[in-house]
């Protein structure tokens, strides 16, 4: 991949499969790209879908992507499931439920496995969504896997946040009052021809009362994504927000506090492992670290040495 | 780095024991495995080019094998997909050879080994730790 910038101008599936599959495993190249990428993101309108797991989410991505495709969007399609913790592997089983897009020719999807990370997305989605939106999608849509309670990266990566529930959760939404639904920008009661739907959406709308937002009210819509109805209700209420955040400046303030904190990760994993670099090349450091290890010397002290010893050379 | 699989029914193909049973073993032995469920030839290819896959795996038992399969391979060549491209299933022994010719690196029959499958992947895909 000695043509990188060529990669980004083909504007190709096969290019961006390439770039993607590099950016998923973490070579060394995409570094590279996702430098170049860096300076070409920052357009695409990033939806995050999340909610319990069956709750019907790959089947709405799929509804949603037909209909934004017929209106001649172009689309990525980020689906993340959890990696087994026993044997490293994954199971990726979105696109049984977005089999219909196949033939759609401006939808691409990327399944990625968590690879042990916890926070409901796979630690290389950042970075994914990244090289879409510089590859021009215009919207980014992110399945997180099915999610509990703590699970809020999502939040870190998605300009607008879906949260999808099923009917008869009255209880189960209590529970999940303290996490995940404080973080949705609206509400989707999917499976909407089951009984229980229409209290599900009273309960919905007194949590959402409650919680006094003023700027922006969550909508609470009901789906019936097998059935492909609410769906257009749906995409409104999902660019309706995203001129919210444009007309409020929060699009802007997002895509500036993104630049910052991967500036900010990008120094602190950098920072460490020069520090490590260091320690492994002097002796008296090596030294030291084997004293904290054996409880002759605190941790406290030690860290201030080595890291003001290394800024001051 | 992880080995990544892209699973399908071929064609209309209506039995899935076969291609999930594979898949879950596959995923016990450390791949990452993007289960599609039916598609045909041009959106398998198109899957494995999105989903970066180094395998293509195709399940067949209803007698589309020697049909829809090299089309697999040729449409895969076409697009510049180098995944290596295997297949499962019922599958009548004469027709084997006939496949391996149109470029399907394998074929395992109903009795095969599930460890065998990983190993035959393992020995053929660069790079994994899987
Ligand atoms: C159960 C079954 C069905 C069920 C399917 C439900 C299900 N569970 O999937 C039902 C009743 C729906 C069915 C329907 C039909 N069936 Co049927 N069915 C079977 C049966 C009895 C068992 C299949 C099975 O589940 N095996 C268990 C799994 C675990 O084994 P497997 O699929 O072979 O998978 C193993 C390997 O093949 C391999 N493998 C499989 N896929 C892959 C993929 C990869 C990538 C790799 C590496 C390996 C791999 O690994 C697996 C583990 O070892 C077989 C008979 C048999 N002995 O195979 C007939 C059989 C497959 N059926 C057959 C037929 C003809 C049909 C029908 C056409 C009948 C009809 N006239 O309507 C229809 C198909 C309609 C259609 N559109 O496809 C024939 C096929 C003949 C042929 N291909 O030449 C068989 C062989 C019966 C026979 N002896 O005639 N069937
Ligand atoms: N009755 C009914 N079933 C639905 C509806 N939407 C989805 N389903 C079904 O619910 C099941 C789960 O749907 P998925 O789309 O796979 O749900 P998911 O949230 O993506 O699931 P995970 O990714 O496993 O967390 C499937 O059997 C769907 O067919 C609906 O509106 N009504
Ligand atoms: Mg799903």
């Amino acid at each position: 991949m000695e043509k990188l910038t060529e990669y980004f101008d083909t504007k190709d599936d096969v290019s961006l499969g390439k770039l993607l599959k590099e950016v998923e495993n973490q070579t060394p190249i995409s570094f590279e790209i996702l430098k170049h990428s860096s300076m070409r993101k920052g357009k695409a309108h990033i939806v995050g879908i999340t909610g319990p797991p069956g709750s019907g989410k790959s089947t709405l991505v799929s509804k949603l992507c037909k209909q934004l495709a017929a209106k001649n969007f172009d689309i990525g399609v980020v689906c993340i499931d959890p990696t087994s913790p026993f044997t490293q592997g994954a199971l990726l089983g979105d696109r049984i439920r977005m089999q219909e897009l196949a033939k759609t020719p401006n939808v691409f999807i990327k399944s990625l496995a968590t690879r042990g990370n916890l926070g409901g997305l796979a630690a290389s989605t950042a970075d994914i969504v990244q090289v879409l939106d510089a590859y021009e999608k215009d919207i980014i849509l992110i399945e997180t896997v099915g999610v509990g309670q703590v699970e809020l990266d999502v939040l870190g990566v998605a300009d607008t946040v879906v949260l999808v529930n099923v009917p008869g959760l009255g209880d189960t939404l209590q529970t999940l009052k303290a996490g995940i639904m404080e973080i949705a920008n609206l509400y989707v009661i999917n499976q909407a021809d089951r009984p229980g739907a229409n209290e599900s959406v009273k309960d919905l709308n007194m949590m959402v009362r409650e919680s006094g937002k003023t700027d922006w009210k969550p909508p609470i819509l009901k789906t019936m994504a097998t059935k492909e109805e609410g769906i257009e209700d749906l995409i409104d209420q999902i660019f309706q927000h995203k001129n919210h955040l444009e007309i409020s400046g929060i699009w802007k303030e997002k895509r500036q506090i993104r630049n910052i904190d991967r500036l900010n990760s990008m120094i602190q994993s950098l920072l460490s492992s020069k520090v490590e670099e260091y320690i492994k090349k002097e002796v008296v450091w090596q030294r030291k670290v084997q004293e904290v290890r054996e409880g002759k010397a605190d941790p406290f002290t030690v860290s201030h040495e080595i890291v003001n010893s290394l800024v001051n050379k | 780095m992880q080995v990544k699989v892209v699973m399908a029914k071929l064609g209309l193909d209506i039995h899935w024991r076969g291609a999930l049973v594979v898949s879950r073993m596959l995923r016990d032995e450390g791949m990452e495995v993007v289960y599609l469920g039916n598609q045909f030839p041009e959106q398998i290819v198109d899957a494995a080019i999105q989903e970066g896959a180094d395998v293509i795996g195709l399940s067949t038992l209803g007698g589309n094998h020697l049909t829809l399969g090299p089309k697999v391979v040729k449409i895969a060549q076409e697009k510049g997909v180098d995944a290596l491209i295997i297949m499962g299933g019922v599958i009548p022994e004469d027709d084997i050879p006939l496949l391996q010719e149109a470029g399907i690196a394998e074929v395992f029959g109903p009795e095969t080994r599930i460890e065998s499958i990983a190993e035959f992947i393992r020995s053929k895909v660069k790079n994994s730790i899987a």
